[in-house]
């Protein structure tokens, strides 16, 4: 389609700019100001989680899953503990269960307040963003004292939670949300009634409930355009069943609809955070872990509502004490395809916010890497060969040892 | 102290090249932007292009993909620039080193000034870091 077309102009974004924090490159292709359409290439990114997973056991592997992506750094061990707990038939105790709700929501609230500045500041609002920011920071103080580290938390283990959350803290986290109350309702009266937020966010990167079917979109993007999904809600884990919330939703499926359902959550988030408190006041302390002494050979699936939205895990077991296989499938990879209908027809100023708008985390998403020749541009290889390659170099290894 | 170290001396600006990191990295570099530490006060700031960077703060583990990249904005970097390795992975590769795409870490692509340990390193760290460099100049 795109050399059909003599006097459309391709536009690179990235792979390395100011806009997003991550490493990726989308090509408008535009026609004046109007995008016509949009590639994205990633690769910048990857890692190749799945198989370092192969190689870690199932402990280690909560500290390299909570390293997929930094910002959901608690939805990815939650879910790969759903998914080892099937497979071992463990139930945590209620107390681990609040405990891991309130890490989960904690997560969100942080999550939508990072992207609410970030889209403050794609917008040129910088004041948004510096004030959603400055919001964000008694959060982090809360984990920090909770788990010792303001992103990556190393809470969750097979069968329960690494730390407790006693008295102080629970008397703290209290406050904070108290706190946070208030200022989430200055911040939605703000950024909902703001004139100019409202011109550049309405009517712009509309999804309708349509395109998020066919897309099969999750998260707040699913939910901004009235297909109310949520894991939490469709297949309860953890504490989520024991508390009382609903699932917010938007009809309008544009940048506008996306914010609103996000501020909106966060009050939903604070009311769990709450109601685990009270439970976790009613459980008896320490008692916080199952010992699992050994994980079978089987399958199992875990899912968990990260702030982008759903996480699924598959693991793969023999009877040894790491995973034979590990799939990951984090929302972003869903919904980063929403892009193709949500830019082509805007102008390029409008670009950006809609691409923002899916909070899309590159990090979560990146699945093979071909590995091309820098000269030639010649494909060395592809992805069985690559996976036969590692296969080869694990052999070597076991051979020298 | 000669022109180009005084000229540099009072405002860093950087350019902030992420890697295949975790992201946690990235939004910490945000972070020490925004109002509680406000990096900014002291000149730094986050800038788009190479070309017009002082530091080029390279966050997260590098992959084949990442490499030639890498060196090519290095390359682009007017000069004298300070690389500076942020966090466990742009240090040493940190938990993806073992990875098959892992490219080797940043001292072995690029030379490297200053490392900031931490996964992620706290926006404390940053500073205490930057402050450092900004000494040996």
């Amino acid at each position: 389609m795109i050399h059909k077309m003599a006097n459309q102009r391709i536009i690179p974004v990235g792979p390395y700019h100011p806009l997003q924090e991550e490493p990726e490159l989308f090509k408008l292709y535009c026609e004046g100001e109007t995008v016509k359409d949009i590639k994205w290439e990633t690769g910048y990114n990857h890692r190749g989680i799945e198989k370092l997973s192969e190689s870690k056991t199932f402990e280690q592997v909560f500290f390299l899953v909570e390293r997929i992506c930094g910002i959901c750094s608690t939805s990815h061990p939650f879910a790969y503990a759903n998914c080892m707990e099937e497979i071992a038939q463990v139930e945590p105790p209620n107390r681990a269960k609040y405990i891991r709700s309130i890490v989960g929501e904690l997560e969100r609230l942080h999550s939508h307040y990072l992207w609410l500045g970030l889209a403050g500041h794609f917008l040129g609002y910088n004041t948004v963003w510096m004030w959603a920011w400055k919001y964000r920071e008694p959060i982090l103080d809360l984990f920090e004292i909770i788990s010792g580290n303001r992103n990556s938390y190393a809470m969750f283990k097979i069968g329960g939670v690494r730390r407790d959350v006693t008295g102080d803290q629970i008397a703290l986290a209290r406050k904070t949300m108290r706190d946070l109350k208030k200022k989430n309702d200055l911040l939605t009266k703000a950024v909902t009634d703001d004139p100019v937020i409202h011109a550049r966010t309405k009517g712009v990167g509309t999804l309708t409930k349509a395109d998020v079917m066919d897309y099969a979109a999750v998260g707040p993007t699913a939910r901004a355009s009235g297909w109310a999904i949520d894991v939490r809600r469709d297949d309860p884990y953890a504490a989520y069943d024991m508390v009382d919330w609903k699932v917010i939703t938007a009809d309008d499926g544009d940048v506008f609809a996306k914010t609103q359902v996000r501020l909106l959550e966060n009050y939903e988030s604070i009311k769990i955070i709450e109601q685990c408190l009270d439970g976790l006041e009613k459980e008896p302390e320490g008692d916080i872990e199952l010992k699992v002494k050994e994980i079978p050979e089987g399958i199992g699936t875990g899912r968990a509502e990260a702030p982008r939205g759903e996480v699924f895990h598959f693991v793969k077991t023999d009877g040894s004490n790491s995973p034979v296989r590990h799939k990951i499938r984090a929302p972003s990879y869903v919904n980063i395809a929403t892009f193709k209908k949500a830019c082509v027809g805007q102008t390029i100023s409008d670009a950006t916010i809609s691409l923002a708008a899916v909070d899309p985390c590159y990090c979560c998403t990146e699945r093979m890497a071909f590995a091309y020749d820098w000269h030639s541009g010649d494909k060395i290889y592809d992805g069985n060969q690559l996976v036969e390659r590692s296969r080869k170099e694990t052999e070597r290894l076991k051979n020298t040892l | 102290m000669g022109l180009k170290s005084f000229c540099l001396k009072k405002s860093l600006w950087v350019y902030h090249f992420a890697g295949a990191s975790c992201n946690n990295c990235d939004i910490e570099i945000l972070d020490v932007l925004t109002p509680r530490y406000d990096v900014e006060r002291f000149g730094m700031q986050l800038v788009g292009s190479p070309r017009h960077a002082d530091v080029i703060l390279i966050s997260g583990s590098i992959n084949q993909r990442d490499k030639p990249r890498l060196k090519e904005v290095y390359h682009q970097a007017s000069k004298p620039v300070f690389v500076v390795a942020f966090g466990a992975c742009g240090c040493t590769g940190g938990v993806f080193a073992e990875g098959i795409t892992f490219a080797g870490p940043v001292d072995q692509i690029v030379p490297v000034d200053a490392y900031i340990p931490g996964c992620p390193p706290k926006p404390e760290a940053m500073i205490s870091g930057l402050s450092k460099l900004m000494q040996t100049i």
